[in-house]
């Protein structure tokens, strides 16, 4: 279970080769910066219609306009709200039940029936109906994210919490440890690494989910600002929004990531 | 794997610890959880429908599940749900296949090659956990509204796992298995195709099983918000008419395509891996 927190492919080590650090950083992402500047050319030299790729200087130039008009800063805190609570909720109670689930067999035997159907199942279909029962505004976008995201987090706590191993339970026991003790002594901390990778899906999954239903039906949120901008054919405005919400997503995984590796320090 | 779950009175140390229990009464007990794992769906089933029917809600909030049941039976026979369930299929299974090759073809370009390692290595590093889908817009405005927007979305939401999966499978493989077929004489495209790949499947598969569900997901979004044909796009006409129960029995059809989609993909796992340790461990939930 610990390959998974580990499995970030090995990079081209330049900085092993002796080159100083930020220049193996550049070095490191310069085919980006190489597909930022193809992106700039080709709009430019009209290779491609500037009506489908604005360049990226028109595309940066408008997202400080957005960013000045308070458009960006206020959709931008309906979604991080949304997304928030809803994952906030699916965290909590996803945790909660995963471990139960592992730790009190009928709780396991009566839901992980109900578990096992609703995992597969496509959470996107779930837009229209939270729409019906709680309208346009965040309420449903919340449950949205909030019933999307449990499964993959009770998942995770539950193979974690079943997988700890027999001998701590056994010496955790011996040493005169209650039922509800060792639950939080040992249990949880085992069923941590996969719990922990579990969220992670949920986070991924949570923006996927988040946009989707901004897109789909919403009157606020960057989801539906790039709806509006695009069906207005203010292309290079959808182009600053896209890319802010595509780093949305990267920047909160990476944050993620190191609070994670804080967390299992305890771990060899 | 012994595990918490089973560390309860009842459970399996129980019999570990005190006398064996007699066959039959094993048999019933077993018989007895059998029971249980049926009767929490119908306890659901039953629960939506008493509810439906109690009043608390309006039909509109939560049509009953025999309405809904009906809805479907009404549109299999008018042939609209297979058509509308091909569809779907059909775009999220071509865009999986893609994602699939291509994903698979590009990690193990990208184990291989330094060249390819370097350039891919920050694009699937930074892509991987962006949420792609907000480039749909974008993806309508060059390819339109049709199958091929549709498409080509669900397989670059579906490339990232399975190439991910495939290098660090690729880079897990023993170096044993290495030395030793290079030790009898195999070439380097020998070692990739059969040493390396078949050792790195395992995980290979675990990426297309990841992949597979968010194929999906994106299809049932494209449609909806596309419109037209296809599952989501049905469901999407159906919220628009404030059609409740034909919005519920698109949840239960593409919930049962999803499941089904799931366990066949299990079903190949399987299959494919007989020859695998893990073939004989049992399966998570």
């Amino acid at each position: 279970m610990r390959e998974a927190t580990a499995s970030r492919p090995a990079v081209f080590r330049f900085h092993l080769l002796g080159v100083p650090p930020m220049k193996a950083a550049l070095l490191r992402y310069l085919p980006l910066l190489l597909l930022a500047l193809a992106w700039e050319v080709g709009a430019r030299t009209g290779l491609v219609s500037t009506l489908a790729l604005p360049p990226l200087s028109t595309v940066a130039a408008a997202w400080i306009e957005l960013l000045k008009d308070g458009e960006l800063i206020t959709n931008g805190a309906a979604s991080l709200w949304r997304a928030g609570a809803g994952l906030f909720l699916s965290i909590v109670i996803g945790a909660a039940l995963g471990i139960v689930m592992a730790w009190w067999r009928p709780v396991n035997v009566l839901l992980s029936p109900l578990v096992e159907m609703f995992y597969p199942m496509p959470k996107s279909a779930l837009i229209p109906v939270t729409v019906l029962w709680l309208g346009f505004g965040n309420g449903s976008k919340i449950l949205l994210i909030f019933l999307g995201c449990m499964l993959p987090v009770t998942l995770g706590a539950f193979n974690g919490a079943r997988s700890s191993e027999q001998v701590l339970v056994w010496s955790a026991r011996s040493m005169g440890a209650n039922r509800l003790r060792m639950l939080w002594d040992v249990v949880v901390p085992s069923a941590m690494p996969e719990l922990l990778n579990g969220i992670r899906t949920a986070l991924a999954l949570s923006f996927i989910l988040l946009v989707s239903s901004e897109l789909i039906a919403a009157r606020e949120g960057l989801g539906y600002l790039i709806g509006f901008l695009g069906a207005s054919g203010t292309y290079d405005a959808m182009f600053a929004v896209v890319l802010t919400v595509a780093l949305l997503g990267f920047i909160a995984d990476r944050i993620y990531l190191v609070l994670m590796q804080r967390m299992l320090r305890w771990q060899a | 794997m012994a595990g918490v779950a089973d560390d309860v009175p009842g459970g399996p140390l129980a019999e570990l610890a005190g006398e064996p229990l007699p066959p039959a009464y094993r048999w019933l007990r077993t018989a007895g959880w059998g029971v249980a794992r049926v009767f929490s769906i119908l306890a659901l089933a039953v629960a939506w429908e008493v509810a439906a029917r109690s009043g608390a809600f309006t039909p509109y909030m939560l049509p009953s599940l025999s309405a809904v049941l009906e809805r479907i039976w009404t549109d299999l026979i008018h042939g609209e749900l297979l058509l509308n369930t091909g569809v779907t299929l059909y775009r999220a299974l071509t865009g999986f296949l893609i994602g699939a090759v291509v994903g698979i073809v590009l990690g193990m370009a990208i184990s291989r090659n330094a060249l390819a390692n370097w350039f891919f290595d920050p694009i699937i590093s930074v892509g991987f956990p962006m949420p792609k889908i907000a480039f749909l817009p974008v993806v309508i405005l060059w390819l339109g509204v049709y199958d091929l927007s549709k498409i080509t979305m669900i397989s670059v939401e579906a490339i990232f796992p399975v190439v991910t999966a495939t290098i660090i499978g690729i880079r897990g493989v023993e170096r044993e298995l290495l030395w030793s077929a290079r030790n009898m004489g195999a070439g380097e495209r020998e070692l990739l195709w059969q040493i390396a790949l078949p050792a790195a499947l395992p995980q290979i598969i675990t990426g297309l099983q990841v992949a597979l569900p968010i194929a999906l997901i994106v299809a049932i979004v494209t449609e909806m918000f596309m419109g037209g044909y296809g599952l989501g796009g049905a469901m999407n006409t159906a919220s628009r008419f404030a059609d409740s129960r034909g919005v519920f029995a698109g949840i239960v059809e593409i919930a049962v395509v999803g499941y089904a989609l799931v366990k066949i993909m299990s079903l190949v796992r399987r299959r494919l891996l007989l020859w695998h340790q893990e073939a004989v461990a049992p399966s998570t939930v």
